[in-house]
C-alpha cells in the first residue's frame, strides 16, 4: 500500500521535475534565437520545409473542409430559412476555429514529427554532442531557426487554409444549393471582422509555438531518461510528441477562444 | 610531473543519480602525448571522457585543465574550453543533412568570419589529412562506417585544437583499417605535438599508440604509467586484467571460426 | 541550383500566404491602412433599446457608418457613430433607433436635414428618436382596449 504512494509521489514528483525541464529549455529556446549563429539561410530552409511543403495537405483539408462545412451547414440553415448566411457561416466557423487548428495538426503531424525525429536521431547519434564539444548552441543552431520559421510559416498557410476553405464553400454553396453568388461573397464580407481575423492569427501563432517547443523538446531529450539511445526510443519520442501537441493545441484553443470572445 | 599535465584528475567521483561509477580517479594527462583509457565495456571510461569534454559536470576541484578548475567554469569560459579541444565521436557524428565538406566547415562558419572558399580550402586540407580529400562533396552516407570515422577526426581537427579526445577509434572497424587510423593519430602527435587522449577497449591497438595508459576497471584506477610497464606489471589484478582480455579475444576468434565451419566433431558422428 | 529551388519555393510560399492574409484583413475584415475613412460623430437617447456595437448607421436606407461605442452619460446613452468621410451631416438631421423588421435587429437610421451647416467631426446630433417600444404598444393594444370596454369578467 505504501509502495504505491510512494509510486505516485514518484510519479508526480518526476512529472513535475519535466515540467521544470521543459521550461528551462522553453528559455533556452527563447535564447537561441538572439545568440549567433546567423540565421537567415536556416530559417529559410525551415520556412520551405514547414510551410512551403505544407500547401498541398493544408489545400487538400481546407478545401474538403469548406466544402462539408457548406453542406453541414446548409442543412442546419434551411431549417431556420435562413439559407443566405451560409457563407457567413463558413467564414466565421473556419476564420475563428477551423482553420488554425486544422492547420496546427496537419503541420504537427507531418513537421512537427519530422523535427522530433530528425533531432531524436541527431540526438542518438551523438551529433548533438558533438555540436556542444564545438562549443555551438544546439539551441541556437538547430533549434531556433524552426521556431522562427513556424511562427512565420503557420499563420500564412491558416489564411491560406481559410481562404480555400471559404472558396469550396462556395462551390457547395452556389455550384450545388444554387445559392446567388453575390448573396454568398456578401454574407461572407458582411459577418467577418478584424478581431475574427486577429483571433485566428494569435491562434496559429500560439499552436506554432506549443508545436515546436514539444516536438524538439521531445527529440532533444530522446533516451535521456531511459538511458537508452537507440532507435526505439526515436519512435517512443516521436509518437509522443506529435500526441501531446496535439492535445496542447486544442486546449490552447479553448483557451484562446475563451479570452478573445 | 604536475607541471607538465595539461590535465590534472584529483580525485574524481561521478555519480549517476544515486549509482557511482567512478572512485576517487587520481592521475595527470601529460601534454604533446598520447594517452590511452583502456578498460572493458561498462567500466566507466565513457563517463570519464564526459567529464574531460565538459559534457558532464565535474565538481570543483576535481578536473584541472591547462590550471584551471574545470568545476567552476560557467557557460563563457565553457565555450572557450571547447574552442581549444576537438573530439572525435564513436561514429563520427557527422550531421546527414550536409555533405562531408559541409560537415567540416560547421565550427569554422560559426566561429571565424573566413570566406567561403578559405573555409572550403582549409575543409579540404583537413580532409586530406584524414586521407579522404576527394570526398569532400559526399555525403555521409555514402562513406563507409570507417570513412565517416576519420570525417569526423577531420572535422573536430577543424579549428586546430590544442587537445583532440578520440573515443573508440577501432570499434566496428576491421584489424586493418583500425591499424590505418592508429597510425592517423601517431601522425597526429608526431606532426602537430597534439596532447591525444584516446578511450577504447582494445589491448592491441592501446600499447601500439600509447605514451601513457591508464587502466580502469568498475570505475576503479587499476593502473597507470608507461606501457611496458603496465605489461611488465607484477599487480596481481593488472596481470588477471591483462589476461582476462587476451582470453576474451582468444575467445571471440575461436567462437568465430567454430561458426564458420561448424562444430568438426558433430559432423563426423 | 539548390539554392535557387529554395529560393524560388519558399518566395511563392510567402507570396501566396501575404496575399491570403491581405485578403482576410483588409477585404474581410475591413482593417484600415492608410488613416480612418471615417469620422465620429455623437448622438444621445433617451434609450436605445437593444441597439448593439458595430450596428449600421444608415441614411435613406444606405448604409453610411457603423455605432462604434455606447456610454452612459447623464442618465442618457451617449453614443458615438463612425460615419463615412464622404457622407455629410448637416446641423439638423434626425437620428432615430430602428428595427429591421418587426423583432428585427435595431440600426441606427439618420433622415436628412435642411439645413447648410454641417456637423463637424467630434460634433453631435441634436435630434434624436429612441427607438419605438414594441413591447408597451402591444401591452397598450391589449389591455388598453380592456379599459376602455370596462370591467374584465
Amino acid at each position: 500500500m505504501l509502495h504505491h504512494i510512494r509510486l505516485i509521489g514518484a510519479i508526480a514528483l518526476d512529472g513535475v521535475g519535466s515540467l521544470g525541464r521543459m521550461g528551462i529549455y522553453f528559455s533556452h529556446m527563447l535564447r537561441g534565437i538572439i545568440r549567433p549563429p546567423g540565421k537567415f539561410w536556416p530559417v529559410v530552409k525551415q520556412v520551405e520545409f514547414v510551410g512551403a511543403k505544407s500547401v498541398f495537405v493544408i489545400g487538400f483539408t481546407a478545401l474538403t473542409t469548406g466544402m462539408v462545412l457548406a453542406l453541414q451547414g446548409h442543412y442546419t440553415l434551411s431549417k431556420f430559412g435562413s439559407e443566405s448566411l451560409l457563407g457567413a457561416a463558413v467564414a466565421l466557423s473556419l476564420i475563428r476555429e477551423l482553420g488554425p487548428v486544422l492547420t496546427g495538426l496537419m503541420v504537427t503531424g507531418r513537421a512537427g514529427s519530422a523535427m522530433c525525429a530528425e533531432i531524436g536521431i541527431m540526438r542518438i547519434d551523438e551529433q548533438i554532442d558533438a555540436l556542444e564539444c564545438m562549443a555551438i548552441d544546439p539551441h541556437a543552431y538547430l533549434i531556433a531557426p524552426k521556431l522562427i520559421a513556424a511562427l512565420i510559416a503557420l499563420p500564412l498557410l491558416t489564411a491560406y487554409c481559410d481562404v480555400v476553405g471559404i472558396f469550396g464553400g462556395y462551390l457547395v454553396g452556389v455550384g450545388l444549393f444554387g445559392i446567388n453568388p453575390g448573396v454568398y461573397m456578401d454574407s461572407v464580407q458582411r459577418s467577418v471582422e478584424w478581431q475574427d481575423v486577429y483571433m485566428g492569427i494569435v491562434k496559429s501563432l500560439s499552436f506554432a509555438i506549443l508545436m515546436i517547443w514539444i516536438c524538439t523538446y521531445k527529440g532533444y531529450y530522446t533516451g535521456v531518461d531511459e538511458g537508452n539511445f537507440g532507435p526505439e526510443q526515436v519512435s517512443h519520442a516521436t509518437t509522443k510528441a506529435v500526441v501531446l501537441s496535439s492535445i496542447c493545441i486544442l486546449l490552447c484553443d479553448y483557451v484562446v477562444t475563451s479570452i478573445m470572445t | 610531473m604536475a607541471d607538465s599535465c595539461m590535465i590534472d584528475i584529483r580525485g574524481l567521483d561521478s555519480y549517476y543519480g544515486d549509482r557511482q561509477v567512478l572512485f576517487n580517479i587520481r592521475f595527470g594527462i601529460p601534454r604533446n602525448q598520447i594517452t590511452v583509457i583502456m578498460g572493458m565495456s561498462g567500466c566507466g571510461k565513457t563517463t570519464l571522457l564526459r567529464h574531460l569534454i565538459g559534457l558532464k559536470r565535474s565538481p570543483p576541484g576535481q578536473l584541472i585543465v591547462d590550471e584551471e578548475d574545470l568545476g567552476t567554469f560557467d557557460e563563457v569560459k565553457m565555450n572557450g574550453f571547447r574552442r581549444r579541444i576537438g573530439v572525435m565521436f564513436q561514429s563520427g557524428a557527422l550531421f546527414n543533412s550536409m555533405t562531408v565538406g559541409e560537415n567540416i566547415a560547421v565550427p569554422l562558419k560559426v566561429h571565424t568570419r573566413l570566406s567561403k572558399s578559405t573555409i572550403r580550402i582549409i575543409a579540404t586540407i583537413k580532409l586530406h589529412q584524414v586521407g579522404l580529400s576527394e570526398f569532400i562533396d559526399y555525403m555521409p552516407s555514402q562513406l563507409s562506417g570507417g570513412m565517416q570515422k576519420r570525417a569526423g577526426l577531420a572535422r573536430s581537427l577543424a579549428m586546430d585544437p590544442e587537445i583532440l579526445f578520440v573515443d573508440e577509434p577501432s570499434s566496428g572497424l576491421d584489424p586493418i583499417t583500425a591499424a590505418g587510423l592508429d597510425n592517423l593519430i601517431l601522425e597526429l602527435k608526431d606532426t602537430f605535438g597534439m596532447t591525444i587522449i584516446v578511450v577504447t577497449h582494445e589491448l592491441e591497438s592501446a600499447f601500439h599508440i600509447a605514451d601513457q595508459m591508464i587502466v580502469l576497471d568498475e570505475g576503479r584506477l587499476l593502473s597507470a604509467g608507461a606501457p611496458q610497464d603496465i605489461q611488465a606489471s607484477r599487480d596481481v589484478r593488472v596481470v588477471q586484467f591483462l589476461k582476462r582480455q587476451a582470453d576474451q579475444k582468444q575467445e571471440d576468434n575461436e567462437a568465430y571460426v567454430k561458426r564458420l565451419v561448424g562444430d568438426r566433431s558433430k559432423r563426423m558422428q | 541550383m539548390e539554392r535557387k529551388g529554395l529560393e524560388l519555393s519558399v518566395g511563392l510560399f510567402l507570396l501566396l500566404g501575404l496575399a491570403c492574409l491581405a485578403y482576410l484583413s483588409f477585404n474581410l475584415g475591413k482593417v484600415e491602412l492608410l488613416g480612418s475613412s471615417y469620422y465620429d460623430v455623437y448622438a444621445n437617447f433617451s434609450t436605445i433599446g437593444t441597439l448593439r456595437i458595430r450596428a449600421p448607421v444608415t441614411m435613406a436606407g444606405v448604409e453610411i457608418g457603423k455605432v462604434k461605442d455606447v456610454q452612459l452619460v447623464n442618465d442618457e446613452a451617449h453614443v458615438t457613430l463612425e460615419i463615412h468621410k464622404e457622407v455629410s451631416l448637416s446641423e439638423d438631421v434626425i437620428a432615430s433607433v430602428k428595427t429591421s423588421g418587426i423583432i428585427g435587429e435595431k440600426y441606427v437610421s439618420i433622415s436628412p436635414g435642411a439645413s447648410e451647416e454641417f456637423i463637424e467631426p467630434g460634433g453631435t446630433i441634436r435630434d434624436t428618436q429612441p427607438p419605438l417600444d414594441v413591447e408597451n404598444l402591444l401591452g397598450k393594444f391589449v389591455f388598453g382596449d380592456m379599459e376602455k370596454s370596462g370591467d374584465i369578467e
